[in-house]
């Protein structure tokens, strides 16, 4: 533990950006990812030259790292195109901080971009089927999720009510946030009256199928102090991956996010009460809830009535996905880099309409596969470190 | 012993007539899915074995279809013996199977004209 506590505040995000969220039509995935790292570099005030660390994986391209390298015509130190899922970018945030640390590179640029909307119509998934599996047809990824909903609502009572309410809180976030892609009323009985997709999942309750791609810049303490906007500490970040498919998970009530919250925490010395705005990928309403009980921000079993309270809610005790999430601001496949570019911004006060009052401290957090990996990270400001 | 592919052995039986997965010998654990090595314990003694059967539902939802298309259960089964599997509870309506309700395993035709494992309700038997 102390090797990792070592590593608090020692690197921090410096670039940040997002291109083409929604609808990106004609765009290739590439040309998407790739304007989202151009505009993160310069928020940095960098030039794509100095990039000496490239993470990346893109839905289509298990050599994207190749790609993006020769795209940009820069020659990396390291390229780095590990899968989890949703999760990989803040994985890559992980072995970035490492590489950086370790003075192996100098500054990381982890970018994403997907056409899924424009481009495949449907969600695309990089996950293998499974030969026990695929013979089924589940109507994954919802089908998995769905079961892991169901198990919830068998073990805690946890309500129809309470998952729309989710999707609710979200939209209500969206609402505030011009870049969402669903914006409007939402109510819980409208959440209810969508499309069942696998009960208890309705279409309200599923990640949105856009474009979209996003991109940060991250670089060591001593050199984010002389860029052009405020460096975001990465205070602390974890990961844990505890299956692939969905029946092989022991407790489909308890993610691997209570293993990776539970050493980002540690790492970054901070609790889920510090926390000042979180950003959980909500891929589906049941994962906000799965999430807040595995990262500690209420018992597990509870997080049904705590998102029902409203405290997730704008004005509620703790912000989630402000840019509106999976659900309503956009998912491009794999979202996870969003929750790090959006607590980047929260934490800089440059969230608009949607700013969280006085926000110190952030925690992102990414999902891949069908809860199958979890990873956390936890950002703050300057004075935090 | 031969070796056998795992995965190839599990659908050979289950078009053979039988329903078999691996168990340890060495630890007394039952495995599913099949693998050349159990996991957690790496134990490589793995055999085929005929289980019980008899399982409980873990987790189900609902494959919602367009109509006139009907809808499709999807469940996770517990077997007695442990391991949980994905599949199908048949013979009563999908949204009506419920978690910890008694099934039994039958082997049925799946979509790819390959036999799957199925589950119905142990009190339709």
């Amino acid at each position: 533990m102390n090797a990792a506590r070592n590593l608090r505040g020692k690197t921090a995000f410096v670039g940040t950006a997002t291109f083409g969220c929604g609808e990106a039509p004609g765009y290739s995935a590439l040309e998407i990812a790739a304007e989202a790292g151009r505009l993160a570099v310069a928020d940095a005030g960098l030039q794509l030259a100095d990039i000496d660390g490239l993470f990346i994986c893109l839905p289509n391209d298990f050599l994207s790292g190749l790609t993006i390298a020769e795209y940009y015509g820069i020659r990396p130190k390291m390229t780095n195109n590990s899968r989890t899922g949703g999760s990989a970018f803040l994985g890559h945030a992980e072995w970035a901080m490492l590489a950086l640390d370790a003075g192996l590179i100098d500054y990381a640029l982890i970018c994403y971009g997907s056409n899924q909307r424009t481009g495949a119509g449907k969600l695309v998934s990089a996950q293998a089927p499974s030969p026990f599996e695929h013979p089924y047809r589940p109507n994954n990824p919802a089908a998995s999720y769905a079961l892991a909903a169901s198990r919830h609502m068998f073990e805690y009572g946890t309500t129809p009510e309470q998952l729309a309410s989710v999707a609710v809180a979200a939209r209500q976030w969206a609402n505030l946030n011009p870049e969402a892609f669903r914006r409007g009323p939402l109510s819980i009985e409208d959440v209810l009256a969508t499309r069942m997709v696998a009960d208890p999942l309705h279409v309200a309750e599923c990640c949105l199928v856009t474009d979209g791609g996003a991109a940060v810049v991250l670089t060591r303490a001593d050199r984010a102090k002389d860029l052009a906007k405020t460096p975001i500490a990465l205070l602390g970040t974890a990961s844990a991956t505890w299956h692939s498919e969905i029946a092989q998970l022991a407790d489909l009530t308890v993610t691997a996010a209570s293993e990776s919250g539970a050493r980002a925490f540690a790492q970054a010395g901070v609790t889920p009460a510090d926390i000042d705005v979180a950003n959980l990928y909500d891929a589906f309403a049941i994962n906000t809830i799965l999430f807040l009980e595995d990262l500690g921000f209420c018992p597990k079993g509870e997080g049904g009535r705590f998102v029902e309270s409203g405290a997730i809610r704008p004005g509620g005790s703790l912000p989630v996905n402000t840019n509106g999430g999976g659900l309503s601001f956009c998912h491009p496949g794999m979202y996870g880099l969003f929750t790090l570019v959006e607590s980047v911004r929260q934490l800089r006060g440059e969230a608009g309409e949607r700013q969280v009052r006085n926000a110190r401290l952030a925690l992102a957090h990414g999902n891949g596969g069908t809860l199958s990996s979890q990873a956390t990270c936890i950002l703050g400001l300057p004075e935090t470190i | 012993m031969t070796p056998s592919p795992p995965a190839a052995t599990y659908f050979r039986y289950l078009a053979e007539g039988h329903f078999k997965i691996q168990r340890s010998p060495s630890t007394g654990e039952w495995v599913f899915y099949p693998r050349t090595i159990a996991p957690r314990t790496g134990a490589t003694d793995l055999e085929w074995v005929v289980p019980s059967g008899m399982g409980t539902v873990y987790a189900t939802t609902v494959k919602r279809m367009k109509p006139p298309i009907p809808n499709i259960n999807i469940a996770i089964v517990e077997l007695d013996e442990g391991p949980r599997m994905m599949t199908h509870v048949e013979g009563i309506a999908p949204e009506d199977v419920a978690i910890g309700m008694r099934v039994r395993a039958k082997i049925a035709n799946g979509p790819d004209d390959a036999p799957i494992l199925v589950f119905e309700p142990e009190s339709r038997t």
